[in-house]
């Protein structure tokens, strides 16, 4: 692929992520596009165009949401556009914005995401149910946790994975997010007590889900250049890959999610990565489920299909381990405001690659990382190849 | 977060907090109506139901057999070629013991939501329900036969299939 302009993450900033914010999305968005604007000492009269992320407008009751959130998202009177592909949204904001600057028209790029999920009465899941086909699904009731529950359960047929080495990703995230002064749900909790949670659609219970929130997440992007004089360590985002699979989500075979994977390839090659294994030191993928964790991991290339479940089990994905996987928390830890999550882990590269990320940080010489979002019907894989 | 940020943003909120007016709220429930034209594909699809049969589409240049059909092939992107009438069998590819509801109600016993690969057909299926057995017994690969509602009962929709039980055990 031919870009005209190597772009950078020179900036980055987070609301705390909660149940329920006193704060508007609006609100939420400003302040946490102000602090990373603050974290790069930029004005928003430095900012050229910006790019939002927000998924449903059902779950805010308010319909053309980009629009809405315009002012909070710093882009009064600016090239402005929002994005949306439902989960994988939050990894996808980054993609938008590095396209308006690789493409060379623009130098700085501000991208927020924002998701207010808790206005949404009684619980903001009821906003999912519409995603299921109106003609053919519908009419038989299904409930959002169906199709996870069905995924899950193929992934650990197909593979005879016992549900106790899928647990440690819940445990470890949870505990990781102990050290995230944004988290949500920071817990130290045993493998036990997953298997021991609620049996909400087996074989998914309650601790293998991540929580409904709001919250916001804000990166800004600047061209080589410009980068180069804002700051001495700039972030670079060397790769990017977006993919959607069919809608026709029971026509898959659900074990795999080969989408994942096709963006992985396209972002990988971009980045001169031929050997994800070796030259990957740490990854953010998408955890809205423990499952999921593993299931992108394998999408993701880190190891073979089938392996994740075992790496997890084994410590090598612990913060410590040979390969730190969610070292943040992830979104079962830290939180799950939808696109602000996936930004979160756009964050959370940043922050390990310049080594601020305190506690947090993963040990050793951090290069190269990967992010990577989900979403949609099931069926787009959004990834981000980021390096120091 | 940055060691290099001492402070962030953002207020919690309790669930009593709003019952007891701590913030200032405005409510609002929207009222929406919708009527589905059915299209040609899940048109035919839901009136063969009526008839007790279940209909795919196949496309001869890739020679996938799909259900539910649609009247063009996403993979080769032409028009497909012919209606298929499949049997009401089929095998589990994948399935949920559920015990919650569409809106979350919780039930002790739990429905069984289930990927169903019709015979016949070759990706792998769609989304129903399993009945008449217990719980512990359904298995990935299990036979199972539609449970048609009688042809008075039926109105031309996905639900005339009261459920898929199964079969040969």
């Amino acid at each position: 692929m031919i870009t005209k302009k190597r772009v950078a993450v020179v900036g980055a900033g987070m609301t705390k992520f909660m149940r329920r914010a006193q704060e508007t999305g609006k609100e939420l968005a400003y302040e946490a596009a102000r602090m990373a604007l603050d974290s790069c000492g930029l004005g928003i009269e430095d900012i050229e165009c910006v790019t939002m992320g927000s998924a449903p407008d059902a779950f805010d009751g308010v319909h053309m949401k980009g629009e809405y959130l315009i002012d909070g998202a710093g882009a009064w009177r600016k090239p402005y556009m929002r994005n949306y592909v439902g989960g994988g949204t939050g990894v996808f904001a980054p993609i938008h914005g590095w396209q308006h600057i690789a493409s060379g028209l623009f130098d700085t790029c501000l991208v927020v995401c924002e998701e207010k999920m808790s206005s949404c009465r009684p619980h903001p899941q009821a906003a999912f149910l519409t995603i299921f086909d109106n003609l053919t699904e519908r009419p038989l009731g299904p409930n959002l946790v169906w199709i996870f529950a069905l995924e899950m359960h193929r992934y650990m047929h197909v593979h005879k994975i016992p549900k106790e080495k899928i647990a440690v990703v819940s445990v470890k995230n949870k505990r990781n997010a102990m050290d995230h002064p944004c988290a949500q749900l920071a817990q130290k909790i045993t493998v036990d007590d997953v298997l021991n949670s609620e049996i909400l659609a087996w074989p998914v219970q309650r601790l293998d889900i991540s929580p409904t929130s709001d919250g916001a997440a804000a990166i800004v992007l600047a061209s080589e250049d410009v980068a180069r004089k804002i700051t001495d360590s700039p972030v670079w985002i060397d790769g990017v890959g977006w993919n959607l699979d069919t809608a026709y989500w029971t026509n898959r075979d659900l074990y795999y999610p080969q989408y994942v994977e096709n963006a992985a390839r396209m972002a990988y090659e971009m980045a001169g990565i031929k050997n994800p294994r070796e030259e990957i030191d740490f990854a953010e993928p998408y955890d809205p489920f423990d499952y999921k964790e593993l299931h992108h991991m394998e999408g993701l290339m880190l190891c073979k299909k089938g392996e994740a479940p075992n790496l997890a089990w084994e410590g090598v994905t612990q913060r410590d381990g040979k390969l730190p996987i969610c070292p943040s928390g992830g979104l079962l830890g830290v939180g799950n405001p939808i696109a602000a999550a996936g930004l979160m882990k756009i964050c959370e590269l940043f922050w390990q690659l310049r080594r601020e990320a305190g506690k947090r940080q993963v040990p050793g010489d951090p290069r190269t990382a990967v992010a990577q979002a989900w979403g949609d019907l099931m069926q787009v894989g959004t990834v981000v190849v980021m390096r120091a | 977060m940055s060691v290099k940020i001492k402070e962030y943003a953002g207020t919690p909120l309790r669930e009593e907090d709003l019952k007891q007016g701590k913030v200032l709220l405005v409510d609002y429930w929207p009222k929406a109506n919708y009527i589905w034209s059915a299209g040609t594909a899940i048109g035919r699809y839901l009136a063969e139901l009526k008839n007790g049969r279940i209909v795919g589409r196949q496309c001869n240049k890739c020679g996938r057999i799909v259900v539910p059909p649609r009247m063009f092939c996403e993979s080769c992107f032409r028009p497909n070629d012919r209606w298929v009438i499949l049997k009401d069998t089929g095998v589990i590819n994948t399935f949920s013991l559920s015990h919650i509801t569409a809106d979350a109600t919780r039930i002790k016993e739990p429905l069984i939501p289930a990927v169903i690969q019709i015979d016949g057909t070759t990706d792998a299926g769609i989304l129903h329900l399993v009945g008449e057995t217990d719980p512990e017994d359904v298995r990935f690969g299990m036979k199972v036969q539609a449970l048609w509602k009688p042809p008075k009962e039926r109105t031309g929709s996905i639900t005339d299939i009261k459920y898929f039980r199964p079969i040969g055990r």
